[in-house]
């Protein structure tokens, strides 16, 4: 079973970002993880979504990244939305109760639902 | 029954080849449903996790050890380090998600996880080393 390493796609979305994520996010790669979403958000977003329905597996250091990057774009008034449908990552966030801190859309097309302009990611 | 031993130094890149191990021994004795497979699968990467973090923070550089044991009951597997023994109750409680304040933290949800996704979880420290069990019943 090979290691799958994280890919992260970014599209732009008029004011907004998209960001695509893959593979395993643990405590090896989850700097990597950090390092993207530092780079997307220093571009004064008004939201980032960040699309995780491509992801294999991410643990509680992935989820502290999450956690980051929501506090980096509330520092700057911006949102963030999380992409999930697989029911195992939606248990995890319910579990630990990180479901009311972000906010959570089934997919990309409803996450961006009521966001302005922008040619589709 | 099967056993299956794993031996690993302390680095962060071989957390993935543990999960790898342990979905390759559960494939091979399905005695779990996916979804706690998948629940035991984080449970072990986040103790294993924990285990290297004892060993990187205090310049430990012997293996850490995890052990699968599959029977007729059930899963258990042992991880055991060679830090200066990890205490949970230690640990200090998050705010409420409700806080404000709650963002501030981003690290300390594994232990959480750990005692919420599997049947038992029982963490021992000692002044030598932790050792942690986390089992699944059938």
């Amino acid at each position: 079973m090979p290691v799958i390493e994280p890919t992260f796609e970014v599209a732009r979305y008029g004011a907004w970002a998209v960001m695509r994520v893959s593979g395993e996010i643990d405590m090896a790669t989850a700097p990597k993880l950090r390092q993207h979403v530092q780079n997307v958000t220093a571009r004064g977003l008004d939201g980032l979504v960040l699309d995780l329905d491509r992801v294999d597996f991410i643990d509680s250091t992935g989820l502290g990244v999450m956690v980051g990057a929501a506090k980096r774009m509330r520092m700057s008034d911006g949102a963030l939305r999380i992409v999930c449908s697989q029911r195992h990552l939606i248990e995890l966030f319910e579990l630990t109760r990180l479901n009311e801190v972000f906010d959570l859309f089934e997919t990309l097309d409803d996450a961006l639902a009521d966001v302005p302009s922008g040619e589709a990611p | 029954m099967s056993n299956f031993e794993i031996e690993i130094e302390p680095k962060f890149d071989h957390l993935a080849m543990v999960r790898s191990v342990l979905s390759h021994a559960l494939a091979a004795e399905p005695v779990l449903k996916q979804e706690r497979m998948q629940d035991l699968r984080l449970a072990v990467s986040e103790a294993t996790t924990n285990a290297i973090e004892a060993h990187r923070d205090n310049d430990v550089e012997d293996s850490v050890k995890i052990s699968i044991s599959i029977d007729d009951v059930g899963v258990s597997v042992v991880i055991v380090d060679r830090g200066p023994g990890f205490d949970p109750g230690q640990l200090k409680p998050h705010p409420p998600v409700t806080d404000p304040e709650r963002l501030e933290y981003e690290r300390g949800l594994g232990v959480t996880l750990m005692r919420r996704l599997t049947d038992e979880c029982l963490i021992d420290p000692t002044p030598t080393g932790t050792t942690v069990t986390l089992r699944m019943l059938r």
